[in-house]
């Protein structure tokens, strides 16, 4: 048994299964720095990132997979959870092994982890379809802040791109501390600098347009008023609306009494 | 002024609350005019009201006016309410403003009936087509058809909507009759027919002129409401399918009946919606599009109701033991389908992963197989042997002793009187 330690990049993952076919060396545990303990008692090989060999494994994967398990690939890479990492890590091995058949191979206990937790990250995309909301802010950019669980923006980019053509809008993450920005033509990266203004998931936001407060009374009463009193099941309305998202959601808002 | 569109629209949405169509898939309209959204096949629901149903569209009547008098229906002449119409632009301003801030998928358009069918209609059409051409508007509408309107009101109409539906309202004619004297179930037939052909025509003209617009490219849908009048389940069921089967419907929409009214002629008010009921009829419409079952093997006239504590499914089963136990490893997928406790994504994977070897308990459980249901109905790799055969009564108690119904506290077993 060996550790490998990588630094959490795509990059450093696919340079770590070109090493382990390089060495060869049995059983690995894949870990990231951030959560690497030292052992004593086993031996530790700190992966260094490195284009080349990352480029010959993603081509590598491209070869082997259909399209939907590449997917599922990356966004087990955007889960960022350490279970997802090791996963990938054996998919990888295991597949480079024993060739492209084995990518539907429910039995085996990596491909499996592949499709739950790729699932898990698919519907947290979907809720952020779902549950942005946007504010119109004064400066006419329709802006929204978010902290989904899984890294989901590079999923939702193109989404929103082809439908919002004709806004400028802003969807930023604030746990990871980068945002989308459309200008009417591309999406760009953007790193907003939040020392001059209010961090927030765009309710509650000080700079909205004149029109705003209207719309989100409108929504909120819409919401309100679409509701079947006789039918109420509370447990059933968390289950579809986990309480994590409120924050984000305008219909969730309440003025103070 | 906006306290008067506040009003309208708390108005007009309440009224509109008892469509159940809140589907926003199977549009396919891109956003290739640089205006505002698209839809997809898939839909997307924005968020879920209090009672557990998704919002996807803003589902708004254009008024609650209305020259009909159905005993189940709250915007009937005869109710005292208030009442209220939104102009066009209104509709349209709303739309546009809910759909830029991502609340909603598009616009689900219905109305009550002002004047006459063509009149309303033609209201109808304004507002889709304002907000297709003026404002190039791409996301979902869905368009409610006025029954009566003229043919030509409602072809237009339908190069702009994505959905058209008209609602059955009650399963059978003679319930119709008790509660809506004026309808007929042929005047509903009559436009789905006419939609239908249009449908197929326009698809035929795109296989030749590539230019050819779509024509409700999403489909058409219906309603029944379920509990108002004493139809039975068979009765509910056998209509659902015919009308899919005649008029290749998307979708049948089951409305339990929210007592709204003190009409003698129905369920009063405060009573419980049937809310299990309506669970079991869309079970079982499920079971008829994605599971390849037969209305007639579920329900008919020996079985003309779905049983309330299971799932029509296990039911189903329980009746037909002799297909069971099904070898999981060697059965054709259109026959693991049919086992309770498997769905259509463990069935696919079942299908792919057995190709590497057999396959046994626990990669069952893994793969989501609810196990404690299948178990009596399957075979695998390591299936324990056993030597009793158990009668449907037998397996049916254990199940219910294993699982904990979400609908135990509902209990509506009748108690013995004599």
């Amino acid at each position: 048994m060996q550790n490998y330690v990588f630094d959490g990049s795509f990059e450093g993952l696919l340079s770590a299964v070109f090493n382990w076919f390089e060495r060869k060396p049995g059983q690995v545990k894949l870990q990231t720095e951030a959560a690497f303990q030292p052992d004593a008692f086993m031996p530790c090989l700190h992966i260094v990132n490195e284009r080349e060999k990352a480029d010959r494994v993603w081509k590598g994967l491209q070869a082997n997979l259909s399209k939907a398990t590449l997917r599922k690939f990356y966004c087990t890479y955007l889960s960022e959870l350490e279970e997802g990492y090791t996963a990938l890590f054996e998919f990888a091995c295991y597949l480079f092994t024993e060739g492209a058949a084995i990518e539907n191979n429910y039995g085996n206990p990596y491909v499996l982890a592949l499709s739950k937790i790729a699932k898990k990250v698919e519907r947290e995309k979907h809720r952020m379809e779902a549950f942005i909301r946007f504010q119109h802010n004064a400066d006419g950019i329709y802006y929204c802040g978010i902290d989904p669980d899984f890294n989901v923006l590079p999923l939702i980019a193109t989404h929103f791109k082809n439908r919002y053509a004709d806004q400028q809008w802003i969807i930023y993450d604030l746990k990871r501390d980068y945002g989308l920005f459309y200008d009417l033509s591309t999406v760009e990266e953007i790193n907003i600098d939040f020392n001059q203004r209010q961090k927030t998931t765009g309710i509650a936001n000080a700079i909205v347009s004149e029109k705003e407060g209207l719309y989100a009374v409108l929504w909120k009463d819409y919401f309100k008023s679409t509701n079947i009193q006789a039918r109420k099941n509370t447990k059933l309305h968390v289950q579809h609306v986990p309480k994590r998202y409120w924050k984000y959601l305008t219909e969730k808002q309440f003025e103070p009494d | 002024m906006s306290e008067r569109l506040r009003e309208k629209l708390n108005i007009l949405a309440d009224a509109a609350k008892y469509d159940v169509s809140c589907s926003s898939s199977g549009g396919n309209r891109k956003n290739d005019n640089k205006g505002l959204g698209n839809s997809h096949a898939s839909g997307i629901c924005h968020t879920y009201t209090e009672d557990g149903r998704c919002v996807s569209l803003l589902k708004i009547l254009l008024t609650n006016h209305c020259i009909f008098d159905c005993a189940y229906c709250v915007s009937r002449k005869s109710n005292d309410i208030t009442r209220a119409a939104f102009t066009v632009e209104e509709v349209v301003e709303l739309t546009m403003n809910f759909y830029r801030r991502n609340y909603i998928e598009g616009l689900f358009l219905s109305s009550g009936i002002f004047k006459n069918a063509d009149f309303t209609m033609e209201r109808l059409l304004r507002v889709v087509k304002k907000l297709r051409l003026e404002e190039r508007f791409n996301g979902y509408i869905h368009l409610k058809t006025i029954p009566g309107a003229s043919e030509e009101l409602i072809r237009e109409a339908g190069m702009y909507a994505d959905r058209m539906s008209i609602n059955l309202e009650m399963p059978t004619e003679s319930g119709l009759k008790l509660l809506a004297p004026e309808k007929t179930h042929q005047q509903v037939t009559q436009p789905l027919g006419f939609i239908k052909n249009q449908i197929v025509q326009f698809k035929e003209e795109r296989k030749l002129i590539k230019s050819t617009p779509k024509f409700v490219s999403a489909g058409q849908s219906t309603q029944m409401v379920i509990g108002a009048t004493p139809e039975t389940d068979k009765e509910i069921m056998q209509t659902a399918a015919l009308f899919y089967k005649d008029f290749s419907l998307k979708r049948v929409y089951y409305s339990g009946y929210i007592p709204i009214s003190y009409d003698n002629r129905l369920p009063m008010i405060g009573s419980q919606p049937p809310l299990i009921r309506e669970n079991r009829l869309y079970q079982t419409d499920w079971l008829m599009r994605f599971y390849g079952f037969h209305v007639n093997e579920l329900l008919n006239d020996a079985n003309p109701h779905l049983d309330i504590d299971i799932d029509p499914k296990l039911s189903w089963a329980l009746r037909n033991l002799q297909h069971f136990p099904v070898d999981i490893n060697v059965a054709a997928y259109k026959v693991i389908l049919r086992i309770p406790g498997i769905g259509v994504t463990s069935a696919k994977k079942i299908v792919q992963a057995r190709k590497f070897g057999k396959l046994r308990i626990d990669q069952l459980k893994k793969i989501g197989v609810a196990y404690n249901r299948a178990k009596y109905f399957i075979k695998c790799a390591d299936s324990p042997y056993q030597l009793k055969d158990y009668q449907g009564s037998q397996i049916k108690s254990f199940i219910q002793a294993e699982s904990q119904s979400k609908y135990l506290k509902y209990d509506t077993s009748q108690l013995i009187l004599f």
